[in-house]
């Protein structure tokens, strides 16, 4: 049987974005380029821009440039909504050549227009793809002239795909979103209680879960970025008297802009797995200082932690002593399942991600066991040797990690895009145990 | 709940909603996954690399491994020619692949990347090979983009080196599963004619399951046989969007006299694959073959009174919709919808032969059915062709699955992608056991609806 040529090797360029604690003493680089000639795992510009904005429910996506970009994002993310479906669709300028020689503005404006008559909407997000930062068009004019003639608003996303990686991306998103939240003349009232949350995009639902703990304990959730959001709502957002993120790689600078714009106040909380659901929801609390609140809390952790505690016990039986290896998007993911691991008694031996931070990395260092290895945009031959290395027998990954798994034999989780389960909060927490289970235990790995 | 989009028609001029094609970088990534011990690499941003790997991962439901050349800003305004050499030393260094294949991406084809000057000076291991295709995105679709990483091969690697043409034949399948070229090659093997199909991903993006990953799988055509190519006596060219200009290249190349047929899909397709090659070499058509001509046949009789006068409408790419409208006809349905997002003719590089709606019109008035047909359309025109003229069966990729949904007719997943069932990539549609698997999949869906339609009194048992 042939073996994978890096069994023995790490790309000399890659030996920083890798280290076992314990071992090493230097610190992991991070949040920099991927080395060229690279099989990364990593994704564009584009990619983080469109993920991040693309569960806003009520608003047409069009993406500016060749076919691809638009096909291969069409309704991918499993974002739910519970109203408009428009944003299931996949709009593009489908530019060809004579576009690229003559300037695609024309034909970004007809799209505009036909659009806008066949789906009326009151928002337009007009993405740019690599080829548009080249071809000069001039996405600010077209959207400004297109926002008059129809009176809605229609916003360019400066997401051209080399302009560095999914982070900066997820900052194009957070720009567009800005804009969009702005508030007109009258300035809106802010509401007591209330809350944005932001960096959930309500993958099987998980926003609608946060939404019923809120409201439970008399917290209104405002809007979610941008989970199940819609024009209205997020017309609102400078409301709310605090953000909370969940997701901190995409929404970190948004909520500090919020903060310098508006004086909404921000604070990083995490609903994955009991421990952090419970002080996440206990940090929140707090910060309102209403003793009223803080009772139907704790009632409210009691109630939900009895329900599902008994199952997760049951799982933590059969699991112990299991070895995980995580490969997700961002750092405080990461940082999440290690500790949700710890509540069902599984061990993680490796874990790294595409976009961490480095205060996340160092947050991971501290949590993981000696011996755990850590690694910054790892690619497939990486995360092979560390896994057949380290033991692991489960690997959280997403859509390119599955296969790769599979392959080797090791059971495996999707903690992005394809997950079909809600894995926030309490039930989240049961159904995280449950997905590792119905892997980890299936009679197939028998016949490998 | 999906249900967005009018009835009413518009001419619309700005681009695509719901489109029923991808771009050209990923029919160059698959094409390159066929050759054996080859690492695809695209040269553009890293995005786009990440896109193509995820789209087949989830078809193919197997790792795909391809290398970008990780475009930055400073490669958009400088060139890509550093990075690209970059990328080809790492790669041998690291993946140690037979050959790398490199095709462009509308970024590096914007700023103008001279890709064959980039290559004869990068600094390529002794006995190793770089290939490349022009594949720029704002032209023809991802089969264009197959056809030109097909080409690429015939361009770097066909020689002709022997006197007389050898006993051997050429197939170039077009963009079809793993399952589909394990078949090709099953007939030919009981034909007894030595073949070399090229691409061939079977046994790369259908490997099985061994605990070890395998960076470059048993399967793929091997480099030496993609050189020998210029020394066959026939190249047969299966689709004439995806495979064609390859065949006509080595037939310029090589003097290898090139055959354009069609996807053998059902009976007549498949025919005239066998009669072209017992015309060309002296071989009988086996009795195994034979017989399996004669089951097909038996089905179709069998089965027939399902299938007649059904209205359907069949999206997908062209090489597949030429052969399935040619088989829907011979089982006596109606094709009154039939469109590809594929533009009909290629651009300055994309030059598919061919004109699609002609060739579709021409079988449909032969049969007798009036029928819609457009090239370069989107599943936005199928859905309102659909609400204007309702179906009983719909055809195509997984996107179909929305206008399924929404105007509520059954639904049989062909072609690529595929991306919420699996097995299909195994299974041959090509030949007269994937017609079987065809005439099993129509029939499936049609009685699943008519026992799930049926009223207490009206559902049967023997149907």
């Amino acid at each position: 049987m042939q073996k994978s040529v890096l069994q023995d090797t790490v790309f000399h360029e890659r030996e920083d974005s890798i280290i076992t604690k314990g071992k090493q003493k230097k610190q992991l680089t991070c949040d920099t380029a991927s080395v060229a000639g690279c099989v990364s795992q990593r994704a564009c510009v584009y990619c983080g821009a469109r993920v991040v904005l693309n569960p806003v429910t009520d608003a047409i996506h069009l993406v500016h440039g060749p076919i691809g970009c638009a096909s291969y994002t069409w309704d991918i993310r499993g974002s739910l909504s519970s109203g408009s479906e428009l944003y299931r669709n996949s709009f593009s300028t489908d530019l060809k050549e004579k576009d690229v020689i003559f300037g695609g503005e024309k034909k970004l404006a007809r799209a505009i227009d036909e659009l806008v008559a066949e789906y009326p909407t009151k928002v337009v997000f007009v993405y740019a793809t690599c080829i548009v930062g080249v071809i000069g068009d001039d996405l600010e004019a077209v959207c400004k002239a297109a926002s008059a003639k129809h009176q809605i608003e229609v916003i360019p996303v400066q997401s051209s795909g080399f302009a560095g990686n999914k982070a900066a991306g997820y900052r194009a998103a957070c720009d567009a979103l800005l804009r969009l939240i702005k508030p007109s003349q009258k300035k809106n009232k802010p509401k007591a209680s209330t809350v944005n949350y932001l960096g959930d995009f309500n993958l099987a639902g998980e926003v609608w879960i946060i939404k019923d703990y809120l409201k439970q304990i008399g917290i209104e959730l405002n809007v979610a970025f941008t989970g199940d959001s819609h024009y209205e709502a997020l017309k609102n957002a400078t409301t709310a008297s605090l953000n909370i993120i969940q997701c901190a790689g995409s929404m970190i600078y948004l909520a500090q802009r919020m903060e310098e714009l508006y004086a909404i106040p921000y604070m990083n909380i995490s609903f994955l797995g009991l421990e952090d659901t419970a002080a996440s929801l206990r940090r929140i609390v707090d910060s309102f200082g209403d003793p009223e609140m803080k009772l139907c809390l704790e009632e409210l952790l009691v109630r939900e932690t009895s329900k599902v505690k008994p199952t997760l016990d049951w799982y933590r039986e059969r699991l112990q002593g299991k070895k995980a290896a995580i490969y997700v998007g961002g750092g405080f993911k990461a940082i999440s399942l290690i500790k949700q691991f710890r509540e069902i008694g599984i061990d993680v031996v490796m874990i790294g991600t595409q976009t961490g931070r480095q205060e996340e990395y160092q947050t991971i260092n501290e949590l993981v066991d000696e011996g755990t290895v850590i690694l910054d945009d790892a690619n497939p031959s990486e995360l092979e040797k560390f896994m057949v290395e380290k033991g692991a027998h489960l690997l959280v990954g997403g859509v390119k990690e599955r296969p790769l798994a599979y392959k080797l034999g090791i059971a495996f989780i999707d903690h992005n895009h394809d997950r079909k389960h809600p894995l926030s909060g309490f039930v989240g927490a049961v159904n995280l145990a449950k997905e590792v289970a119905t892997t980890l235990c299936s009679p197939v790995w028998q016949y490998v | 709940m999906l249900n967005c989009t009018p009835k009413e028609l518009k001419e619309r001029t700005g681009g695509v909603i719901n489109p029923a094609k991808t771009c050209q970088p990923l029919g160059a990534m698959y094409a390159a996954l066929g050759i054996h011990g080859c690492l695809p690499h695209s040269h553009g941003s890293q995005g786009c690399c990440s896109y193509h790997r995820m789209h087949l991962t989830r078809h193919f439901r197997e790792p795909i491994m391809a290398s970008t050349s990780s475009f930055t800003e400073g490669a958009s305004v400088f060139g890509g020619g550093a990075n690209l050499k970059t990328a080809i030393k790492n790669v041998f260094t690291i993946y140690n692949p037979e050959i790398m294949a490199v095709h462009t991406t509308c970024l590096s084809e914007t700023i103008g990347d001279d890709l064959p000057t980039i290559i004869r000076t990068a600094e390529i291991p002794e006995g190793k090979v770089v290939i490349h295709a022009n594949t720029p995105s704002y032209q023809g679709s991802h089969i264009t983009g197959f056809s030109n990483m097909t080409k690429g091969m015939v361009n770097y690697l066909a020689e002709a080196t022997t006197e007389t043409k050898k006993e051997q034949v050429n197939i170039i399948p077009g963009f079809v599963n793993p399952g589909d070229m394990r078949e090709i090659k099953r007939i030919l093997k009981i034909m007894g004619i030595k073949t070399i199909l090229f691409p061939d991903t079977s046994g790369v993006v259908d490997s099985p399951m061994t605990g070890e990953y395998a960076m470059y799988p048993r399967g793929g055509t091997q480099l030496k046989d993609l050189v020998d190519t210029g020394n066959s006596k026939l190249t047969v060219a299966l689709g004439s969007y995806a495979s064609a200009d390859a065949a006509n290249q080595l037939e310029r190349k090589c003097q290898v006299p090139a055959v354009v047929l069609r996807t053998p899909i059902g009976v007549k397709a498949t025919d005239q694959l066998l009669m072209t090659l017992i015309n060309k070499f002296t071989v009988d058509i086996p009795v195994e073959l034979e017989e399996e001509r004669g089951q097909l046949v038996d089905i179709m009789t069998d089965t027939h009174f399902h299938f007649h006068g059904k209205k359907v409408a069949i999206f997908g790419d062209p090489d597949i919709m030429l052969a399935m409208t040619e088989f829907v006809l011979s089982l006596g349905m109606k094709p009154i919808h039939v469109l590809t997002g594929t533009p009909g003719s290629g651009g300055a590089l994309g030059t598919a032969l061919g004109n699609f709606e002609k060739e579709i019109q021409e079988l449909l008035q032969e049969a007798g059915v009036p029928g819609k047909v457009k090239a370069g359309g989107d599943l936005f025109d199928l859905h309102q062709w659909i609400k204007n003229e309702p179906v009983d069966l719909l055809i195509g990729n997984t996107y179909g699955k929305y206008i399924a949904r929404a105007e509520d007719i059954p639904f049989v997943r062909l072609g690529f992608p595929i991306l919420d069932r699996s097995v299909h990539s195994y299974l041959p549609v090509v030949s007269y056991k994937g017609a079987m698997r065809l005439i099993e999949m129509i029939s499936n869906a049609l009685l699943d609806r008519a026992d799930r339609d049926a009223k207490d009194e009206d559902f049967e048992l023997v149907m």
